[in-house]
């Protein structure tokens, strides 16, 4: 068993599908929101749109770390970067989201070190071997990845490594799925909920969800079969009229979560009062910072940083794309001024933003298809 | 948010008993196991990955649980169309 | 005497950068915006892996290439091979059988003569390997700090080879899409190779002179190719959106029977990568008249190092200019050019 072609198997997807459809009444119009980005990614990817009825709607939410992040965030961990012997580590993720003066790897063309690190262990084996600078680690994610990050500076203070500091944008989700809840424009019937997060935070904190908000809620891993398994225990939900909390993921994801991961982000992190995020605007404990105990790996401390609010255009429209009001066609910047190439806003950079998977995978499919896949058939 | 992949523990690392190998359909990583020392996996068990962090143990028994539902579903709704079939006459 | 009009210029960009030389959009604007309208007049024809020229009567083909890479050895080849085995493909894939080389060494003050030793013997092997003489060369030498340790250019020269007559004018609705062997291996190499990320495989370049396959498919079926393209920086997937683009018919694509390593598709699943971007070096894309697409997978199954070939899609009407993939279970996707270097993803 490897885990991953088990869940693509084109016969068992074929039967989820049609089960989908037999559950799905054709008197009402169903809302899902999948709140990860990588669900919005998987669904682009594996085409699992073309296999839904049309009553079906698959809303994207804003569980995308580099789409919420501020552009005045970028400036900042750039500014840090741009002193003398600074080395900029971040996730390949970050390398074309703009700030203001550019992008990290626009930096990069005109000079500055920038490293792409897969893992932010990797930044710290940058600062071990490279003694005479100062790496400073980007960091981004929600919970599936500050952990990570929290054993990083555990180690990096283990081991008295100095020159190395962590730049910390690390959000928490459950903030971003009650603006959702909160935003006046919301209609959403359900969710399909973040799969990798909670193997971390486990499936409790999404319990006021169901309860107090009366939303169905399924935890869902990220292969076609996991995501179609959760629209059908979605859809038994709705027609039963229950409101739960579901794991679809079971194979991944402890109903209770991860110890030893909270025990870490615990140690190392704590809820900032507030933060700002791109178009949701200042949410109360939504993210985290570094604690006093780690000050000196804390870049915030180590550096002074510009802290300059950089408002997005006016014209672009990324806080009602990521709330799930607006779909990324509508916005009037879509497909002329913001592009993946020439990007406006980081929901058009980042892989699972959803601007950029709509573009790349979908929007010049239009009507042409229903030609193609009648004939397909 | 999140691109996480489940790899097969190939090797433990001696000199750092929070670090192993891990394989991924053929190509190999070093692997923190730290987020893990609750319930250290072991060679020959599944993980799941995410930025060079093994995040969870892979339980191959849910996962047949949850391929055996799946093709249930199907077959359970073929069960019911024969059986809904010999009562339409 | 001739003159050309010089068209508008259409490349806005201030300074250059990287992603224009990644064989992407970015690539692409540059040529078609600036190089295009300004070398080759008001009306270019879509513009091919050579060029065909006319001298005296007679019709030769014509191409060239710089090969920048790091490192400059990896498992499977090194800069040397590439730069032969790069030319003699474009040569190839342009429906020409390459005669002679000519290269030009770009070498930095400091690289130590037993690495430009081995690279000199590296193409030397190369040339012979793929029946090409090199036929001279230049050398310069930059300072410390620049080429890299050292940039390769190589030209090549040709002629036509006979019964072949590509174009994307050629490709028909129902044409079927031969790719000759398995995406990616090059690409993630070099990427493995770096070193930056910590990941090994067992994998190797695909570097190889694909015309051994190319003249087999000639001999076999002759006029019934309608076009073929080598699919390097970029991939497969900017290959087909360029044909699709130049022809103005639409591509469909069949995901699973695209040939791919277990290797390649473990490190793209892990990097979130996707393989259809990633640069090859040993593969070429055959657009094949729909009657005889069997008769052409047997001439290169027949042939060593084409056991791997296979039909991976066909040409369509729509989505006209785009190219779609489609899965077995009945989902598609959109899959664009390039945008930029491919860049591992942890979201």
């Amino acid at each position: 068993m490897r885990y991953v072609d088990e869940f693509r198997e084109p016969q068992l997807i074929t039967r989820t599908a049609d089960e989908i459809r037999r559950l799905a009444d054709p008197q009402r119009h169903y809302r899902f929101m999948e709140v990860c980005g990588g669900h919005t990614h998987s669904i682009y990817r594996f085409g699992l749109k073309d296999l839904l009825p049309s009553n079906i709607e698959l809303v994207h939410g804003p569980g995308c770390p580099v789409c919420v992040l501020p552009m005045g965030r970028i400036d900042d961990g750039l500014s840090i970067a741009e002193q003398p012997d600074v080395i900029f580590a971040a996730f390949g993720d970050m390398m074309r989201v703009p700030g203001t003066r550019g992008s990290p790897l626009e930096h990069k063309a005109r000079g500055m070190d920038v490293r792409i690190v897969y893992s932010p262990s990797d930044a710290l084996k940058l600062a071990r071997h490279n003694p005479t600078k100062h790496v400073l680690f980007f960091a981004i994610g929600f919970e599936t990845t500050a952990p990570s990050t929290a054993l990083t500076l555990m180690r990096a203070k283990a081991e008295g490594i100095r020159n190395f500091s962590v730049f910390c944008n690390h959000v928490t989700i459950i903030p971003a799925i009650r603006a959702i809840l909160d935003s006046p424009d919301m209609r959403i019937d359900a969710f399909i909920g973040p799969g990798h997060v909670s193997t971390v935070i486990g499936c409790r904190p999404y319990g006021w969800i169901a309860n107090n908000e009366g939303k169905p809620i399924v935890v869902a891993g990220f292969e076609p079969l996991d995501i179609l398994q959760s629209i059908v225990m979605l859809l038994r939900q709705m027609n039963d009229d229950e409101k739960k909390v579901e794991n679809q993921y079971k194979r991944v994801v402890p109903w209770e979560g991860n110890r030893g991961a909270l025990k870490a982000m615990a140690e190392v992190f704590e809820l900032r009062p507030y933060f700002e995020w791109r178009g949701l605007g200042f949410i109360s404990q939504s993210a985290l910072r570094i604690k006093e105990a780690y000050s000196e790996w804390d870049a915030e401390c180590r550096f002074s940083v510009p802290g300059v609010r950089v408002t997005d255009p006016k014209a672009a429209q990324c806080g009602e794309v990521l709330k799930g009001v607006l779909k990324p066609v509508q916005c009037k910047l879509f497909g002329k001024e913001c592009t993946p190439e020439h990007p406006v806003g980081a929901l058009m950079v980042s892989s699972e933003g959803s601007c950029a998977a709509y573009y790349s995978y979908e929007h010049r499919k239009a009507a042409q298809l229903t030609q193609l896949t009648g004939a397909a058939c | 948010m999140c691109l996480a992949i489940p790899g097969k523990i190939i090797e433990l690392l001696a000199e750092d008993r929070d670090l192993a190998v891990v394989d991924i359909l053929g190509v190999r990583r070093r692997v923190d196991l730290g987020l893990l020392l609750d319930d250290p996996p072991t060679t020959g068990d599944w993980v799941l990955i995410h930025v060079g962090f093994a995040m969870s143990k892979i339980s191959e028994m849910d996962a047949l649980d949850q391929l055996r539902m799946l093709t249930d579903i199907g077959e359970t709704q073929a069960a019911l169309e024969e059986v809904q079939g010999y009562g339409s006459s | 005497m001739l003159t050309t009009a010089v068209s508008k210029i259409r490349f806005r960009d201030p300074q250059v950068e990287m992603a224009h030389g990644a064989g992407g959009k970015a690539s692409r604007r540059l040529i078609d915006g600036l190089f295009a309208p300004i070398l080759f007049g008001s009306t270019p024809a879509p513009l091919g892996d050579a060029a065909h020229v006319n001298i005296n009567g007679a019709c030769v083909a014509l191409t060239t290439d710089s090969f920048v890479v790091r490192p400059l050895r990896f498992p499977g080849g090194s800069i040397g091979e590439l730069a032969v085995n790069g030319t003699v493909n474009d040569l190839a894939v342009s429906g020409a059988r390459a005669q002679a080389l000519v290269v030009s060494y770009v070498l930095e003050a400091g690289l130590a003569t037993e690495i430009l030793e081995a690279e000199v013997r590296a193409m030397a092997a190369a040339a012979k390997a793929a029946g090409v003489v090199i036929a001279g060369g230049d050398t310069k030498v930059v300072e410390h700090g620049k080429a890299d340790q050292m940039y390769i250019t190589t030209s090549g020269i040709g002629h036509l080879i006979p019964g072949l007559s590509i174009s994307p004018a050629a490709v028909r609705c129902g044409d079927k899409i031969l790719l000759s062997g398995p995406i990616g291996d090059h690409g993630i190499t070099i990427l493995l190779a770096r070193g930056e990320l910590d990941l090994e495989a067992d994998l190797r370049s695909d570097t190889r002179s694909v015309l051994p396959l190319v003249e087999a498919l000639a001999n076999a079926v002759g006029a019934a190719v309608h076009w073929m393209r080598d699919p390097t920086r970029g991939g497969v997937a900017t290959s087909l959106n360029e044909l699709a683009h130049d022809c103005g018919l639409g591509i469909l694509l069949s995901e699973e029977r695209v040939p791919i390593r277990d290797e390649v598709r473990g490190a793209c699943e892990l990097l979130g990568l996707d393989a259809l971007h990633i640069a090859n070096e040993g593969q070429f894309l055959a657009v094949v008249a729909a009657e005889q697409a069997e008769a052409a997978l047997a001439a290169l199954h027949a042939m060593p190092g084409g056991r791997e070939a296979a039909v991976i899609g066909e040409v369509s009407e729509q989505p006209a200019g785009s190219v779609l993939v489609t899965t077995l279970y009945g989902g598609s996707r959109i899959v664009d050019m390039l945008v930029g270097d491919p860049l591992p993803r942890i979201c």
